[in-house]
């Protein structure tokens, strides 16, 4: 057992290696932009950037309609699929996976095809009608992360119970879903929430093909034409991305652990 | 949300336990005939996934078996075997599966390491953690970083130079190569590899191993002839997983290599934007013939799940 604690250490060493050192790296190199010291000018001239400044903006806002949308469709089929029609929960469940198995780049190619400006459904007619589609492409792309965070989170509540103890009060659909299941599962949809948050904030493939200006295709450009505001742009990113998973860390110690009802 | 109350009229069908809210919220409707309305219920899922997921998956499907006239033609499957496109999906195979094996081996040494290895507890918890991190850190991103560590001013290219002596450029290394991708697709297949597989490795019961140990096993027969049994389909299976992870990402290769690696969703990126290859139905047959792989590869991904699910139940 003691040569096996050995290579368990062997092991873990240089996997933290290989995933810390790229890291460093590209600290390092974010801070090189002035000559012979390390400074954050790289950082700065980031986080000054006009453009920063508003694809950013963008890929939040889009992200926060993407995650309304997500929820909306999310939340109440997972309940209704749990209370009424535990049949289809087969196919609903494959349907969400589909996402994971159809790559973006060919959704995106699809939609182009079927929501150009002279099809029945002209999205991509007007500026906002791509915002739209774009939105509807993160949602399609979260789908699979949204679902089964939403499912999780009404595993552990009892949702016939609630749902009968809210119609006898006299409770309409509206009313059960937004006061009494959508607060039950709050911390699952705020998991799903912010992990579809980091996987919208920099996307590339939807927006660029869109030719939307969000941030994944701004960071795509600045790549390609600078030198060190990448690696800052990398770092940023990682924090984000670092932030939105703590933050379901710690959401996650608040949610019931115990399925009161296993099904 | 109005259609959800439609549903409930069929309630009374299904619930016996709910008489009172029944009574309240099922007016008798139309007499004689019967809505299946607590499919109104879905609607919105089915409707949503059915315009914005399935029907444009759908369309290129079809436009890939379509000529201009739109007449039925295997002419653009048989276009694929065009040299530029298969060397395209060549490459775009064999950086996926040795990312995913490459991935997949280490992802397990580290899983089994932290579960197994008698680490202190917190390692166990900060590695789950990190990975979720770093398993969603792809794209655009992670290019960068890789070209900060491995680039030809990279940190590591310049330590490796400076203080051993050792060019990796002049011995051939490139981070805008086949194996400069791989390394970098590694970065996010670890990690998912051990996100997926932890959960297998805590399912081996400890009773087994002390079964075998009562029953003269040594360690290596313990391992030969139970764990790697157990996990081999969860194993295969996160494989294929890992497979199509990579066999779909654009933004990393884009952002790393820019054009210069012929991958296959490069190819596509390339064709939706400006036609390259002349024949609009062509890219439909490009993107068939992903969703091709990426299916086949999920379907064996479901087929191994269920194998490995026998055991860990």
């Amino acid at each position: 057992m003691k040569s096996g604690k050995f290579w368990a250490w062997v092991v873990f060493g240089l996997g933290a290696a290989y995933f810390f050192i790229p890291l460093i790296g590209t600290l390092e190199f974010s801070l090189r932009m002035r000559r012979g010291v390390y400074s954050l000018d790289a950082y700065r001239v980031v986080l000054g950037d006009d453009r920063f400044q508003a694809t950013f903006s963008y890929s939040v806002v889009v992200a926060i309609f993407t995650i309304l949308l997500g929820v909306l469709i999310v939340v109440p089929t997972a309940y209704w699929i749990r209370l009424r029609m535990p049949h289809l929960r087969p196919t609903v469940e494959f349907i969400t996976l589909l996402p994971l198995v159809i790559p973006a780049i060919v959704i995106v190619f699809g939609y182009i095809r079927m929501y150009g400006s002279d099809s029945p459904l002209p999205f991509l007619a007007s500026a906002r009608g791509t915002d739209a589609l774009l939105v509807i492409g993160y949602a399609t792309l979260a789908l699979p992360y949204m679902y089964r965070a939403v499912d999780t989170g009404l595993r552990t509540i009892d949702v016939a119970t609630l749902t009968e103890a809210a119609q006898i009060l006299g409770a309409g659909w509206t009313t059960i879903i937004t006061r009494i299941i959508l607060p039950n599962v709050l911390i699952a949809v705020l998991s799903g929430a912010f992990l579809t948050f980091a996987i919208v904030i920099g996307e590339f493939t939807i927006a660029s093909l869109l030719n939307r200006p969000a941030f994944g295709p701004y960071l795509q450009n600045v790549g390609a034409n600078r030198a060190y505001e990448p690696s800052a742009l990398a770092i940023i990113a990682f924090a984000i991305t670092w932030g939105c998973m703590s933050l379901i860390q710690v959401l996650s110690r608040f949610a019931p652990k115990s399925a009161n009802r296993p099904n | 949300m109005t259609n959800l109350k439609d549903g409930s009229r069929r309630m009374t069908d299904f619930t016996l336990s709910n008489p009172a809210a029944a009574g309240k919220t099922a007016p008798p409707a139309k007499a004689g005939r019967r809505l299946p309305t607590q499919w109104l219920g879905v609607a919105p899922f089915f409707l949503f996934t059915l315009m914005f997921l399935i029907l444009p998956t759908l369309y290129l499907v079809l436009g890939a078996f379509q000529n201009d006239a739109g007449k039925f033609t295997l002419e653009n499957i048989v276009a694929l075997s065009q040299p530029t496109i298969v060397a395209a999906y060549w490459i775009s195979i064999k950086i996926s599966l040795t990312s995913a094996l490459i991935g997949a081996f280490a992802g397990l040494a580290i899983a089994v390491a932290i579960v197994r290895g008698g680490l202190p507890r917190w390692i166990r918890s900060a590695t789950l953690t990190f990975s979720g991190v770093a398993s969603n850190f792809a794209g655009v991103p992670l290019a960068f970083a890789f070209l900060a560590t491995l680039g030809r001013l990279g940190l590591v290219t310049v330590i490796l130079n400076t203080v051993f002596g050792i060019n990796i450029y002049a011995h051939g290394f490139n981070i805008l190569s086949f194996w400069g991708l791989t390394l970098t697709y590694v970065y996010f297949q670890i990690p998912l590899m051990v996100v997926i597989i932890t959960p297998a490795i805590d399912g081996l019961k400890q009773e087994w191993g002390e079964a075998a140990a009562t029953l003269g096993a040594t360690q290596a027969q313990y391992w030969r002839m139970v764990v790697i049994p157990v996990i081999w389909p969860s194993f295969l299976g996160t494989v294929v997983l890992l497979f199509a992870n990579a066999f779909g990402a654009i933004a990393t290769a884009y952002a790393l290599t820019g054009s210069s690696l012929n991958i296959v969703p490069i190819l596509l990126y390339a064709q939706i934007r400006g036609d390259v290859l002349h024949n609009p139905h062509l890219g439909y047959a490009i993107a068939f013939g992903m969703i091709f792989i990426t299916g086949l590869a999920n379907v064996l991904y479901i087929w191994f799940r269920t194998r490995s699910e026998r055991w860990l139940k």
